[in-house]
């Protein structure tokens, strides 16, 4: 797992991909199901084989449909009983500038380039539109690349007679779409074709006799690409960057040679380009990417490094610093810990080959780019795309200062010597609603990300959820919590169905593990007990499904005082009457109400 | 390079390709005689032959090619 990052071996992946594609389905990981139609305007066999192989190896196991050569739009356009039975999570258009049918030529003017454009849009917007329509699953749409020829030369560009002008137009009027609709991505062919180089991307020879839109050797990254964004929409993305300071944030060993002589800022070009490293890293949190350090050095030295005046990280950017002389495999597992989110979330840079080896072979599942020279790190780790960025939810703006807010909770605690006065102390309120429109695309990506507390691991897409949000046989619960130390956001999700007129069927229970052992589930369940007892409810049904991952909450309902129903292997169903059901949460204000006494009745 | 030299490496290359450690190949072998070589292994195949090799096969050439033996004549005046 994760064993594949940039810069990639394009001609072992190709060669190679039979035996690569074997060991991956036999390691043993657990992996998601999911179903990918690919619509292609060129040959897709060789895309599909190499995107099947970096999902595999990102915890997704596709299963694909791939239309006839040439038929996407027909395919979306028209019913097709095998697409439809197909029912595909995800749809991917693999169109190129080969598929643009329009054309513009100097014979044309203005306003007939302006309506060749137009119509080529609508061609695509059409097909859109459709897909939506029958399957509303996420799609994923190509751009287009730039041409490979110019036939008037640099005026190409700007005048409206010019196909690059016409592609660059396209281009922008896809952007225009994907930012005016939620659920649809494009994947930029156009920057990773430049990347590539445009005169090796295009094989007009693998055209002519395959049908192929790129040369083979580019396949393995155009596709590495691809599947950043479609593991992205499936909650696979990375959370968070464990970072090496000595020669990876800055030149030099901090505690051999001091702060003074570090290699960081604009006097030297090495210096600067440590500067511009820390930069970048920076940058990450804006997108919601928790930043801590691990590194092998007294605090001390660590700390001074980061105060250096010429560095653009400060301590206070990290979540969390671990600087000591322990393993990296395993401060990365304690701070894992503290944040409470997994060990294979992690993105690990260290410019050291030992230390990278360690960290790769014990922590399956973390990303572990090869660091060489400090000039190309920015590029290793943008061209890794571990964070890529599909859904862009409030809370991930905001996740930074959470995470910082729990390692304060944490000192707070330690000055209690009764966990219940601590919980008390920290004046919790819960905001306790129905799936809002506002937190549809957060409820979204909590049910794809969430793995420790989760009863039975089911993923929804966002049409899924906004389909539960308007079922009236549905219960649906969305839970926020905030503290005096700040807002948690969107930390549990509920969702129950009617399956009898008595009977509520819990089909999802998660909550983030945030907020673990803050009572935030006795609120919910408090919730929902009085909810299901207004619509009539009896009793509640609730089901745990092992995972790898979910042990925690394996005696869940037992602990809210379910009974065992039945039992498959380690699977269970439990059940609870809700007559003479008492509150259980005493520490959670919830919905604006004054807090509750514990084991009030309803 | 020598013909036993080209049919080491090219072993090689068809054995990474249809995943298969014991597959060998001569002069006569064809498609037929290789169960998962289709036409979309075909591409694979030459794309990974002429990344080995450092070559380009012609357009006409790749159409035309009848056996494995044909592919290694090519490589001869090539490589």
């Amino acid at each position: 797992m994760n064993s594949i990052t940039y810069p990639l071996d394009s001609s072992a992946l190709i060669k190679k991909r039979k035996k690569i594609r074997r060991e991956l389905l036999s390691d043993g990981t657990p992996r998601l199901k999911k179903k990918i139609a690919v619509l292609g305007g060129s040959t897709t066999s060789d895309v599909v084989s190499m995107l099947d192989i970096f999902l595999l190896d990102n915890g997704i196991q596709a299963q694909f449909y791939e239309s006839e050569y040439a038929r996407y739009w027909q395919d979306a356009v028209f019913s097709n009983d095998e697409l439809d039975g197909f029912s595909p999570d995800l749809i991917y258009i693999h169109t190129t500038t080969r598929n643009i049918l329009e054309r513009v030529s100097p014979k044309m003017t203005a306003e007939e380039c302006d309506m060749a454009v137009e119509r080529e849009f609508d061609r695509f917007r059409q097909m859109w539109e459709k897909i939506d329509e029958r399957f509303s699953c996420p799609v994923v749409q190509n751009n287009f690349e730039l041409p490979s020829y110019r036939l008037m030369g640099n005026r190409d560009v700007w005048d409206k007679r010019g196909m690059t002008n016409l592609v660059c137009r396209l281009n922008m009027m896809f952007s225009e779409y994907a930012a005016e609709h939620g659920n649809f991505y494009i994947n930029d062919i156009n920057y990773i074709s430049a990347a590539y180089g445009l005169d090796r991307w295009y094989s007009p020879s693998y055209w002519y006799m395959y049908k192929y839109a790129m040369c083979l050797e580019a396949i393995p990254e155009f596709a590495f690409n691809l599947a950043a964004i479609i593991r992205s929409v499936f909650g696979k993305n990375k959370k968070a960057v464990a970072l090496d300071l000595d020669n990876t944030l800055w030149g030099g060993v901090v505690g051999d040679d001091g702060v003074e002589n570090l290699v960081l800022g604009e006097e030297t070009p090495t210096g600067q380009a440590y500067r511009e490293f820390q930069g970048y890293i920076k940058q990450l949190r804006d997108i919601g990417v928790m930043l801590t350090v691990c590194s092998k050095n007294d605090e001390e030295n660590a700390l001074a490094g980061l105060a250096h005046p010429d560095g653009v990280l400060k301590k206070d950017d990290f979540i969390c610093i671990k600087a000591n002389w322990e393993n990296k495999d395993r401060n990365i597992a304690e701070t894992a810990e503290e944040m409470s989110i997994l060990p294979e979330s992690f993105l690990f840079l260290d410019d050291n080959p030992a230390e990278r080896a360690i960290v790769k072979g014990s922590i399956p599942g973390a990303a572990v780019p090869e660091m060489d020279e400090v000039e190309n790190y920015i590029r290793i780790v943008d061209r890794n795309a571990c964070f890529e960025v599909t859904g862009f939810s409030e809370d991930d703006l905001k996740r930074n200062e959470m995470y910082a807010a729990n390692v304060k909770r944490g000192q707070a605690m330690k000055s209690f010597g009764d966990y219940g006065e601590y919980l008390l102390s920290l004046e919790m309120e819960a905001e306790i609603t129905d799936f809002l429109p506002v937190y549809i695309q957060r409820i979204t990506q909590l049910t794809n990300k969430s793995n420790q507390f989760n009863l039975t691991t089911r993923r929804y897409t966002q049409p899924e959820i906004e389909k539960t949000a308007a079922d009236e046989n549905c219960i649906r619960l969305c839970g926020r919590l905030r503290d005096k130390f700040g807002d948690n956001g969107v930390v549990s999700v509920v969702i129950g169905r009617k399956t009898d007129p008595e009977t509520l069927d819990i089909e999802l229970w998660l909550m983030s593990c945030r907020v673990l052992k803050r009572d935030m589930e006795l609120a919910m369940l408090d919730e929902l007990a009085e909810q299901a007892v207004r619509a009539g409810v009896k009793r509640l049904r609730g089901y745990y499904y092992k995972t790898a991952k979910n042990k925690m909450v394996s005696r869940l309902y037992e602990s809210f005082g379910f009974s065992l129903v039945s039992q498959n292997g380690e699977d269970t169903v439990w059940e609870l009457w809700l007559e003479g059901y008492k509150n259980k949460n005493g520490v959670i204000a919830v919905n604006g109400k004054p807090l509750q006494r514990k084991d009030g009745q309803l | 390079m020598t013909k036993d030299e080209i049919y080491e490496r090219l072993t090689a290359v068809f054995r990474d390709v249809f995943d298969d450690e014991t597959l060998t190949i001569g002069d006569s072998t064809t498609a037929d005689d290789i169960e998962d070589w289709d036409s979309i292994e075909h591409i694979t195949l030459i794309g990974a032959v002429e990344d080995e090799f450092g070559i380009r096969f012609r357009m006409g050439e790749v159409s035309g090619m009848k056996n494995v033996g044909e592919m290694v004549r090519i490589i001869m005046e090539r490589a």
